[in-house]
């Protein structure tokens, strides 16, 4: 509850599992493609680059850099503590693909695009929602 | 007049406003009235209906018409039809219209998109808010994170140009302020006021770079656009308007996964099926949901080149009545209220008619290009007039 309400939670489905439970065991999992090495996000059951369903979550290192971010304003839900920033964070070993999440330990101003972050999980009921700080 | 070729031959509007008491099938009839009567046309020639996104249950505000519902309600035989999201943006219906005309399915298409968010809202007992339950699909990925909004999708990519090409406020401002300008010549705009520079500076921000005036408002209304078949030109009254080409694309259906807007393609495709280019555009309809979108279409269009855009718009004069490249004449989405992208294809036609009353462009023009969609999605027409 960092932001003041519960996080909106996803549905846990046999796509889903392992990126949304993952960080119980302090391990970011992503989906990638054991043939051709793709990474996919977000998960399916067949690589979209080769057509393979030899695909499998494999964990990362959780270190990745700021593509884009805002500093959220508008309290889209009542309670909700702005402002914050959402980011879309570029994962160091898989560039092409992008994770929307918030960054957090830092005022909002501190916040640039190109700023390495890490992994940072919060946990509400089970799920691991992967958030990310900035590296010091 | 071509056959094979489809044509717009008749527009509509009904009511533009906020929390509108007037349900939302007869703000449609209000619209479809208004362009039947435009096009000289009965509804007994109406063969063929289009809308964009079509039937919602969980989002009624959203998509309160569908073109099944047009259908029974108005009692129409149509031999063709068409509702549906997965398409390419707004625009995509009225680009199927203009197919299905040309390929003989329907003689007369009624394109139409209804929107109703702020009654809807203001009225939860007869359209029930979607209920938070668990999320599956593409939201999972972005509103955990309080993603929930579109403008904080779009505000990252508005911020990546910042970034990446030196785009400042200053320049993004000139969309708001162009937008308001135009929408006070544009008697059924929902903004009646010009805004200053101070006003919008000051304007409280909703997510970054984007401040209030930079995000249309919900609004209540039903847009109309007639799409008829070169063959049925000569049972209509208006002046036609040939829908010269159309292009469309979706790069990634996750927002968060897209590298570039799909204006970039969309309009690279725009101009490899006709003889036209971006020089020959007189006037521009270009999506603005948020303020960041006309940017990114002046570039995938080729009107400047990519990462330019807010270059172009520098001061406002290019982007102005009397400047070379007329945008957004009504006041678009920002000035002339939320019609979701069907507003951009009945401001065209108005213009290309010469009908812009104070707010026509000088010249008499001749080239139109009209967009929707955002993010990755996108679609466009290239609207010509011939006579
Ligand atoms: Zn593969």
């Amino acid at each position: 509850m960092s932001l003041g309400v519960p996080r909106p939670r996803p549905r846990l489905d046999r796509d889903n599992r392992a990126f949304w439970t993952g960080g119980g065991e302090g391990k970011l999992m992503i989906c990638r493609c054991g043939d051709c090495g793709q990474w996919l996000h977000p998960p399916q059951p067949v690589c979209r680059a080769c057509w393979s369903e030899n695909v499998a979550p494999q964990p990362v290192s959780g270190r990745g850099t700021i593509d884009s971010f805002t500093v959220n304003h508008q309290p889209w839900m009542p309670g909700l503590a702005v402002p914050f920033v959402i980011a879309r964070v570029a994962l160091e070993e898989a560039p092409a693909i992008y994770l929307t999440t918030n960054i957090v330990g830092c005022p909002v101003e501190d916040v640039a695009v190109g700023d390495a972050v890490h992994v940072a999980f919060e946990e509400e009921d089970g799920i691991f929602f992967p958030l990310f700080e900035k590296d010091t | 007049m071509a056959r094979g070729e489809a044509y717009i031959t008749g527009i509509g509007m009904s009511e533009v406003g906020v929390r509108l008491d007037r349900h939302p099938l007869l703000l449609t009839l209000d619209a479809v009235r208004e362009a039947l009567a435009d096009a000289g046309l009965k509804p007994e020639q109406i063969d063929g209906v289009a809308t964009y996104p079509g039937k919602m249950p969980s989002f009624l505000g959203f998509s309160p018409v569908s073109s099944d519902d047009v259908i029974e309600a108005l009692g129409l035989s149509t031999r063709w039809h068409l509702g549906g999201a997965e398409m390419t943006a707004q625009l995509g219906a009225i680009s199927a219209a203009a197919m299905a005309v040309k390929a003989g399915r329907a003689r007369h298409v009624l394109c139409f998109r209804t929107v109703y968010e702020a009654a809807a809202m203001a009225n939860p007992t007869d359209y029930p808010p979607p209920r938070r339950t668990e999320l599956t699909g593409a939201s999972q990925w972005t509103a955990p994170f309080f993603a929930i909004s579109a403008a904080t999708w779009v505000a990252q990519y508005a911020t990546r140009h910042m970034a990446r090409y030196g785009m400042t406020r200053e320049q993004l401002s000139e969309i708001a302020l162009n937008a308001h300008r135009n929408a006070a010549r544009n008697p059924r705009a929902l903004v009646k006021e010009p805004l200053s520079a101070e006003k919008y500076f000051f304007a409280r921000m909703i997510s970054s770079p984007f401040c209030l005036y930079d995000c249309d408002r919900f609004t209540d209304a039903s847009t109309v656009v007639i799409v008829s078949a070169g063959e049925a030109l000569d049972e209509v009254t208006a002046p036609p308007i040939r829908i010269a080409a159309t292009a469309g694309s979706v790069e990634r259906y996750s927002w968060d996964q897209a590298e570039w807007p799909g204006s970039y393609p969309t309009g690279k495709a725009l101009w490899e099926r006709c003889d036209y280019g971006p020089d020959d555009i007189d006037v521009a309809q270009f999506y603005d949901g948020f303020a960041f979108h006309p940017i990114t279409w002046l570039e995938g269009l080729g009107v400047c080149g990519i990462g330019e855009g807010h270059r172009f718009i520098e001061g406002g004069t290019r982007i102005a009545l009397d400047g070379e490249l007329p945008l957004n004449t009504g006041g678009g989405q920002l000035g002339a209220g939320r019609l979701h992208g069907f507003g951009f294809a009945h401001e065209s036609v108005v213009q290309l008619r010469g009908e812009g009353g104070a707010r026509q462009v000088p010249g008499s023009p001749r080239v139109a290009v009209a967009t929707s969609g955002g993010g990755p999605m996108a679609a466009a027409l290239l609207l010509t007039r011939e006579s």
